[in-house]
């Protein structure tokens, strides 16, 4: 077995509050091989994005953050600033939800790809942008040339996302973290921009963390899933979809309703903290 | 909206008030008490043939409209009238002093514009000790009237240190910059405190915006984003600001150049306001609200280039 690309072990973010801690990550641990894509899955406030700013290490400094986290063997967690800038531009890429307010709406399409490449690595500008013309290209983005010389706002929802992973495969990482990356766009824009990013992630053989509310799309895309609740990961592998075996998981699969089946009542998730608590009592 | 359209509306805007602000300054000095028979004849005042010969001579017992009108007509046909007071023509009044108000607002301008940014940005950025001298800083500066700064400056560095002189306004070029410097510090001392906060909240409000996430997450180097994205962004509320600073600077000038014994348009102003000299009051008041739309205009159109999204008159 070779050693894993990103590894969590036992993760733990604690916020100090007036009157107390609140655990928002609790133990997480996962791992993601290189060229490996792991759906992370749950319900809003589990611990899905604070999992993502844990691996960049944008978390708040009042967060305090313990366990380890390793990218090829380096522990993140022990960077100092200038290895940490040199990890967050050229090893993980960030893909946001929502595109629109991730890109700077005052300066051009084109300085948005190109300043890190001219920035970090000394790359010259024009190279940059011929990179960038490339990509925009193979992202699906028609006319890239004007593009480059457009603002954010003259650009639809979907084509600025595209612009956003374009943004993230010039600086040829080797993780991509996509958090909720189609959940702001429209829904055709959605499967067109989804199709993308897995065609690409594939091409180029780059290991990727997908954040989602769609099972299906993690289950579609994904080689393994990992399912969150209460900023803990229940439950995690590749037979999650076809086979669960935590209670959790069961519901939050059997809560989806089915296109050929008519009911009266959408089915609703019982599992909740008290029976999350007295399933961990159990189990240990 | 095209540059064309965007000027030719502007220059119809200014003209409106140009007019508004003419009327209502004409008749406010119409209404108000006094004349300027006393300063003509004197304090003993005059024979009744000299005070009828004078009131026929500047109009002074024509209705309201009938003045007004007279005086619109000749500042259409590019006269900007006499002046009973110093018996001189207004314009000449106005171009020997102009220079000396326009140096002092310009070099009070940059004073404010740099130290205001510098200080807010630094504020924001570095945050708690910093922050808190910084704030208590800009709030003692932004209660400290400029005549009590003025006074200051020039008991210290002017009579303490002797590094500059205490009044006048020099002989033009370098000598004018180092007799202007103490007045265009008192003058602009408040403006920047002002700059400061708003700058501040504007830095710490950017700084928190996605996109900045964005950037460090991509790992580009912290100097470079808050210049191109934090400060970048934040240049609405600051150029907004400015501008207004700059257009009030132009009448507020008028303590801060009788403090420093400057002959500029605003101590030009307030004299001839109290000698009820009406057509001086008028030329001013003219070039005060000229400068004021045409730095809002300028404002304005620097929007366009620091935000995109903003359309030249658009509303936004």
């Amino acid at each position: 077995m070779t050693e894993p690309l990103l590894m969590l072990d036992d993760v733990r973010a604690t916020l100090r509050l007036r009157g107390g801690h609140q655990t928002l990550l609790d133990g997480v641990s996962f791992e993601i091989h290189a060229g490996e894509a792991l759906g992370l899955v749950g319900e809003s406030g589990s611990g899905k994005s604070l999992t993502t700013r844990a691996i960049t290490r944008m978390l708040d400094p009042a967060f305090r953050v313990s366990g380890e986290i390793a990218f090829d063997g380096t522990s993140v967690l022990a960077m100092n600033q200038a290895a940490l800038r040199r990890y967050r531009s050229t090893d993980v890429g960030m893909i946001f939800q929502d595109p629109r307010a991730h890109v700077n709406p005052v300066h051009r399409v084109g300085d948005f790809l190109t300043e890190a490449l001219v920035r970090e690595r000394g790359v010259d500008r024009r190279e940059a942008e011929r990179r960038a013309v490339v990509l925009l290209d193979e992202v699906g983005v028609r006319n890239p040339e004007q593009r480059l010389r457009q603002y954010p706002h003259e650009l639809s929802g979907g084509l600025l996302q595209r612009v956003m992973i374009a943004s993230v495969l010039l600086a040829e990482p080797k993780l991509i973290l996509a958090d909720e990356p189609t959940t702001a766009l429209d829904v055709t824009a959605q499967s067109d921009v989804m199709a993308i990013l897995d065609e690409q992630r594939r091409a180029r053989g780059l290991a990727l963390l997908f954040i989602t509310h769609d099972l299906e799309l993690a289950a579609a895309c994904c080689d393994r899933l990992a399912v969150m609740y209460a900023g803990e990961i229940v439950e995690q592998g590749a037979h999650v979809y076809h086979a669960p075996t935590h209670p959790y998981t069961v519901e939050l699969l059997g809560a989806r309703p089915s296109i050929d089946q008519r009911v009266d009542r959408l089915p609703v998730l019982r599992y909740d903290r008290e029976t999350h608590e007295l399933l961990k009592a159990e189990a240990s | 909206m095209s540059l064309r359209a965007y000027l030719l509306r502007r220059a119809g805007g200014l003209l409106l008030v140009l007019l508004v602000t003419s009327f209502i300054v004409f008749g406010l000095l119409y209404l108000a008490p006094g004349s300027p028979l006393a300063f003509i004849l004197g304090p003993r005042g005059g024979t009744p043939e000299q005070i009828a010969a004078v009131t026929a001579q500047y109009h002074l017992n024509d209705p309201f409209f009938v003045r007004y009108a007279a005086w619109l007509g000749d500042i259409l046909r590019g006269d900007l009238g006499y002046s009973i007071v110093y018996r001189q023509d207004v314009s000449s009044l106005i171009s020997g002093r102009i220079g000396t108000t326009l140096a002092l607002v310009s070099m009070a301008a940059v004073i404010i514009a740099v130290v205001g940014v510098a200080a807010g940005t630094f504020a924001a950025l570095r945050g708690g000790w910093s922050d808190q001298l910084t704030s208590t800083t800009a709030a003692i500066g932004l209660s400290t009237p400029s005549f009590v700064v003025g006074v200051a400056l020039i008991s210290i560095f002017a009579v303490g240190l002797g590094w500059f002189p205490t009044f006048g306004s020099g002989t033009g070029g370098l000598d004018t910059i180092v007799h202007l410097t103490l007045p265009a510090l008192a003058l602009s001392v408040a403006s920047a405190a002002y700059l400061a906060r708003i700058t501040r909240a504007s830095v710490l409000e950017e700084s928190g915006r996605e996109h900045v996430q964005t950037a460090t997450v991509r790992g580009l180097a912290p100097g470079y984003i808050v210049r191109h994205h934090v400060l970048r962004n934040s240049l609405i509320p600051i150029v907004t600001v400015l501008g207004l600073t700059i257009a009030t600077l132009i009448a507020g000038a008028v303590v801060v150049e009788n403090v420093f014994a400057l002959d500029g348009l605003g101590s030009l102003l307030v004299r001839a306001i109290l000698q009820r000299d009406f057509a001086v009051v008028q030329a001013v008041i003219l070039v005060l609200v000229v400068a004021f739309v045409v730095v809002n205009a300028i404002v304005d159109f620097l929007y366009t280039f620091i935000d995109p999204r903003i359309a030249l008159g658009s509303r936004q």
